[in-house]
């Protein structure tokens, strides 16, 4: 061979290499060449941007991270953050600055007003979510809840992971029949003045109060499951602040002082400074009982009528690299192993997003749970599950909030 | 290259902080492109003064940077003057050290659970004395006032200016002072107050003014223990920074500023308060009064160091049963039951962190003190050395670090690397940490440094020796117990930075600081203690070392002993 | 070879514009130039100035020529010139014999036998591995001329090194310094406040003011 026809068959070639080697190095992988995204993952790391304020969570994720190392060698890092918005905001910052296939965030764990912020500017990649392999396992047709977040639609821009309700918990030594609805609240604590709070907002487990109460004092449901710029957002949140700024001198601190979260809320019942408290997490009081942070004399209950629950989930941001490990942690998240780990009360006693009932009954024995531990919740409490009002609320809520009693 | 050092140090401290300042300075007039601000605009401050409670953050930061330094000056100086070298003053001086190296959030968390409605003062009280039977409904911790964000603070502040103060005391022969004025008829802590005082404060403004700066814009400690509705300036500034909506960035901007100013007011009231004493002070020091209160401020003075150097001990004591606590029911003065649980659970988890902290710490270090040396050295050959007291040098601007508030100049930084298109990494981190790390090794050597003896050096180098040599075979290993103390203290700084590893590490970098704050919102205590206490344990191990390792290796050498 | 001289060479020096000292002298190999005045007249300014220690504040002219070679600009350690202070400043983290070893010059062949004839050689044999800081006042100054001599100066600065003895040491102290530098045939420069000193030392004197 001659030596210009080299160069000739050469400079042929580049610009075929060229084409050739840009999918590989900036389109993202196709969650529907599902073996090809398990090999591409190999070896990536995932940044993991997940709340880190509860010891029982990051204990999970620890696991999940040596689990998937073994299984996939696919290095799992969680970065703790006090506040999803903190990845949110990180994720828009990087794009303002022009870097969009570089960022920092691989998965966020996320619901609510933070999905929906994400979504409106387009940062998260997707859909991925319905083609992850173990996402059948939830039965979407027949829980309509792994696939809406705060009443949107998630078009498979984020997997599910885990189910909270909001569940209050009381100790049943100094508190016989506890107050069963929102109103009854109130008047329990002008009779016990000090003994209740709710997290500061804006605390997600404190702005969930914000809505359940909404939900119990107003008479506007459909305005709340619709944007808050179409409805009159002072008339309709006037009964909760009526009530609120009733409750609150009869709150833990006179109301001068919050809990900064859930986890605090129970510390403080721990030390038995609070009678009554809730969680999102329903299990939460039963495995804290066993880890001797509350009295054995705990117990669970929901209000009548139900309380607010949702489905937290996982998404990419669409700047991610490692988009292809951080489907692959998704779909692990969404394994029988994965799931029936989180509910053990010993780990963290998150409620599974898999419909158990249609699995097989061997996997349906591992989410079987300890109804004997006298801190768990009835087996049917959970059955008036309050839906979730659209995003925009939460929002409005808590700047009201913070405007109508910061600084006071 | 040598002479290359103080250079090197002031564009690597100053460069930053100027950088990070302007770039918090653009935004806060509505100018940063990235975000779509291209004009300039007052809406950034329209928005920050229409926030909630913001006089109140203001005023809280105002005067915390004052009333903890005030606090803390007057206890160290009480105790100064009225030490008389007994057993209980010894005890307190070689507390010192390992008071300072408990991490700033270790004590606020020990601070936090000792004076909490059910907390340890108040099981130990109860309900023999108070009658409760549970925890009463007082808000002690994270007061609207401060007052407990101060506490936390003056329990820290107390070492770190005792530790200036006895190394100013050095260079003024106090005793002599305080015999001469003795024989004149004064009773020694009057003496000392009216004698020593006024030639020591010049000596520790600069400390001082590090304190004003840093109780007025601290982060982690205000999370722990500040208020909340609204917290410190400081802390409202971190949330805002973090909004998902990105056009709080230019408040957060101007809010950093405001900070600058608030921090720059307190010193400046400061400055204004010594004027004032000094002016009233000079009536009583000629007064010739030599006799009255002698017993009282001596007896306050021990008193009170003496309550903050035990609260600092009893927290981490109390952290301690923390960690190790089954349920723990209210009064119980003790845990019913007792469990390694959460040790076990954590142990897992700690390795990351804690190897994270010791790299960063150590190589922060080895680079603070290879350049502290190159310039201290290059001091000595040059023979210039300022003199003893004054701060002539361009060294002087190693202390903006400790003078301009962390919080306003940060944000600017990660705007800066953010354009930049720089990634977090641990070198980042470093660099930051460096920042704090320097100005304090600095302040802990030069002293010893420029006090060796040079007639040591001369020896050497009549004898033959290169400059070189002279200092690796005899400055520096004479100068052994002050060096490893120094090192020690940057230890100390590094592995409590908070606000540095959390922004420059963009939350990916983890210590053992950013995962205890993180847990502090979660306030699952036995967790907090058992991290806390790791914490608390890290740097204690480098004064550990830096007290053990001269005794060791000079221990058949009595010359060595009592450093130089 | 000859032994070198030492020599100052219209020497002149100022501190802020003002005269401190004038001097101009010659010291022949084994012989001790005193310099005698009160404090602050410059002595140690002059010692300084010849060891190449000066201040930057100062202002000096003039040479210091040893064996007819001018090291006036020449750092302090390639000088040549050995120095003895009042305190016999034994670095106290090394061992008696470290002391000595630093004394040698690097290239020295069989150190530990040169340094163990040195010790017969002030009768401290077997010291060498003691701590220099439990020697008594007179040992220690043995030890510190014997380190002196063993890094082989062509010439000798003395800072007053007999000030802080007793009476009973310093003359005896006076007898071996004086006598080991004349052996080794060193031009020395004294400076003292104390007559005795001058007087034992045998050579020329100059007196500032």
């Amino acid at each position: 061979m001659s030596l210009p026809r080299t160069c000739h068959a050469l400079a042929a070639s580049l610009p075929l290499a060229a084409l050739l080697a840009s999918p590989t190095t900036l389109a993202a992988p196709d969650p529907g060449d599902w073996q090809a995204v398990v090999e591409e993952a190999r070896g990536q790391t995932v940044y993991w941007h997940a709340w880190g304020g509860d010891g029982r969570t990051n204990r999970y994720l620890e696991w999940v991270a040596e689990r998937m190392q073994a299984e996939h060698q696919v290095e799992v890092i969680h970065v703790k953050l006090g506040d999803t918005a903190e990845a949110v905001s990180r994720v828009l910052a990087e794009r303002q600055a022009g870097n969009d296939d570089d960022g920092s965030v691989d998965l966020v764990w996320i619901n609510g007003e933070n999905f929906a912020a994400m979504r409106d500017s387009d940062l998260l990649f997707g859909p991925f979510a319905e083609q992850l392999p173990h996402f059948a396992l939830t039965h979407p047709e027949h829980n309509p809840e792994v696939v809406t977040d705060f009443t949107l639609p998630t078009d498979g821009f984020e997997s599910p992971w885990g189910k909270a309700q909001i569940t209050f918990y009381y100790d049943s030594d100094e508190l016989d029949t506890p107050p069963t609805s929102v109103a009854e609240i109130k008047a329990w604590a002008e009779d016990n003045p000090g003994r209740f709070s709710y997290p500061r907002i804006p605390d997600f487990t404190g702005s969930t109060f914000l809505k359940q109460a909404l939900i119990e004092l107003s008479d506007a449901d459909e305005a709340l499951y619709a944007p808050v710029e179409e409805s009159d957002f002072e008339a309709v949140s006037a009964p909760l602040w009526d009530y609120l700024d009733d409750l609150h001198p009869h709150l833990w601190r006179s109301g001068r002082q919050f809990p900064a979260s859930g986890p605090d809320m129970l510390r403080l019942m721990g030390d038995g400074e609070l009678a009554l408290a809730f969680t999102f997490i329903p299990s939460e009081p039963a495995a804290a009982v066993a880890d001797g942070e509350l009295a054995p004399s705990t117990r669970s209950y929901v209000l009548d009528g139900g309380t607010l629950g949702n489905v937290h989930f996982v998404a990419i941001p669409y700047n991610s690299p490692h988009k292809a490990a951080a489907m692959l942690l998704a779909d692990f998240l969404l394994t029988p192993e994965a799931q029936a780990h989180k509910q053990d009360l010993a780990v963290w006693g998150d409620r599974t997003v898999l419909d158990v009932s249609r699995l097989d009954d061997d996997q349906a024995a591992r989410f079987e749970l300890d109804q004997d531990n006298p801190a768990m919740l009835a087996p049917d409490a959970l059955e008036q599950t309050l839906a979730e009002p659209h995003p925009s609320w939460m929002d409005a809520l808590q700047e009201a909030w913070q405007a109508r009693y910061v600084g006071r | 290259m040598l002479r290359l050092a103080p250079w090197l140090i002031t564009a690597l401290l100053v460069g930053p902080i100027l950088a990070g300042l302007a770039m918090a300075a653009l935004p806060a007039f509505g100018y940063l492109p990235a975000l779509g601000g291209d004009s300039l605009s007052l809406d950034p401050w329209r928005d920050l003064f229409a926030q909630p409670g913001l006089a109140r953050s203001v005023a809280i930061s105002f005067s915390s940077g004052i009333a903890t330094t005030a606090v803390s000056l007057t206890v160290v100086v009480l105790f100064l003057a009225g030490a008389s070298g007994n057993r209980l003053d010894r005890w307190i001086r070689r507390m010192v050290s390992p008071l300072l190296s408990i991490p700033h959030a270790a004590a606020a968390f020990g601070l936090a659970f000792l004076i909490a409605p059910s907390g340890l003062v108040s099981r130990a009280l109860s309900p023999t004395v108070t009658g409760w039977e549970r925890p009463p409904d007082l808000l002690i911790v994270q007061d609207p006032w401060g007052l407990s964000l101060m506490a936390g603070l003056v329990v820290k502040e107390i070492p770190f200016l005792l530790l200036m103060s006895l190394a100013a005391l050095h260079q003024i022969d106090a005793e002599h002072r305080v015999a001469l004025a003795r024989s004149l008829g004064y009773r020694p802590t009057i003496a000392w107050l009216k004698v020593v005082l006024p030639s020591l404060y010049p000596l520790i403004r600069l400390p001082v003014f590090a304190v004003i700066a840093y109780a007025s814009s601290v982060v982690d400690v205000a999370m722990i223990l500040g208020p909340t509705l609204p917290p410190t300036l400081s802390v409202s500034l971190l949330t805002w920074f973090n909004d998902p909506d990105l056009s709080r960035r230019f408040m957060a901007s101007a809010g950093a500023l405001l900070q600058l100013g608030v921090t720059l007011a307190a010193l400046a009231s400061w400055w204004g308060l010594e004027c004032l004493v000094r002016r009233l002070g000079r009536g009583w020091m000629a007064g010739g009064q030599r006799q009255r209160g002698e017993r009282r401020l001596r007896i306050a003075g021990k008193a009170l160091i003496l309550l903050a150097a035990i609260t600092a001990l009893v927290g981490i004591a109390g952290l301690a049963i923390n960690s190790l606590a089954g349920f723990w029911r209210f009064p119980d003065g003790l845990p019913q039951t007792v469990t390694l649980q959460h040790w076990q659970r954590a142990l897992p988890s700690l390795g990351g962190p804690v190897a994270a902290t010791l790299m960063i710490a150590g190589t922060a270090t080895l680079l603070a003190v290879g350049l502290v040396l190159a310039a201290l050295e290059n001091e000595q050959r040059s023979g210039r050395q300022p003199a003893q007291g004054q701060l002539t040098s361009a060294l002087t601007l190693l202390y903006l670090p400790l003078i301009v508030p962390q919080i306003a100049f940060l944000f600017g930084l990660v705007v800066v690397m953010e354009a930049l298109g720089t990634r977090p990494t641990r070198w980042l981190v470093i660099f930051g940490h460096l920042l704090f790390v320097l100005p304090y090794v600095f302040l802990s050597m030069s002293e010893a440094y420029r006090r060796f003896d040079p007639r040591w050096s001369r020896v050497a180098l009549t004898l033959g020796a290169t400059p070189n040599d002279a200092f690796w075979r005899v400055r520096l290993p004479m100068l052994l117990a002050p060096l490893l103390t120094a090192m020690a203290v940057g230890l100390a700084v590094s592995i409590g930075q908070y606000l540095p590893t959390l922004l420059l590490g963009a939350g990916r970098v983890s210590t053992v600081t950013t995962e205890a704050v993180a847990l502090a919102a979660g306030g699952n205590r036995r967790l907090i203690g058992v991290w806390a206490l790791v914490q608390a344990s890290l740097p204690l191990l480098g004064f550990i070392i830096a007290v053990g390792l001269p005794r060791l290796l000079w221990s058949n050498r009595r010359g060595m002993r009592g450093t130089p | 070879m000859t032994a070198p001289s030492l020599e100052f060479n219209r020497v002149h020096i100022a501190l802020h514009g003002r005269t401190l000292l004038e001097l101009d002298a010659r010291v022949a190999p084994g012989e001790v130039l005193t310099v005698m005045g009160p404090s602050g007249s410059g002595k140690s300014t002059l010692l300084a100035y010849a060891a190449g220690f000066l201040a930057p504040a100062f202002q000096a002219s003039g040479q210091v020529l040893l064996g007819g070679q001018d090291i006036t600009t020449l750092p302090a350690e390639r000088r040549g010139i050995g120095l003895l202070f009042q305190d016999p400043l034994l670095f106290p983290h090394l061992s008696v014999a470290g002391n000595l070893r630093f004394g040698l010059p690097r290239a020295t062949p069989d150190k530990a036998a040169r340094v163990e004839t040195a010790l017969a050689d002030i009768g401290l044999a077997g010291f060498g591995a003691r701590d220099p800081a439990t020697l008594s006042g007179g040992q220690q100054s043995r030890v510190a001329l014997m380190r002196l001599l063993l890094s082989a100066p062509k010439a000798v600065l003395l800072d007053e090194p007999f000030s802080k003895l007793d009476t009973a040491l310093r003359h005896e102290m006076r007898q071996l310094v004086f006598g080991r530098l004349r052996d080794a045939d060193l031009p020395s420069l004294l400076v003292t406040h104390d007559s005795e000193d001058a007087r034992d030392a045998g050579g020329q004197m100059i007196e500032l003011s």
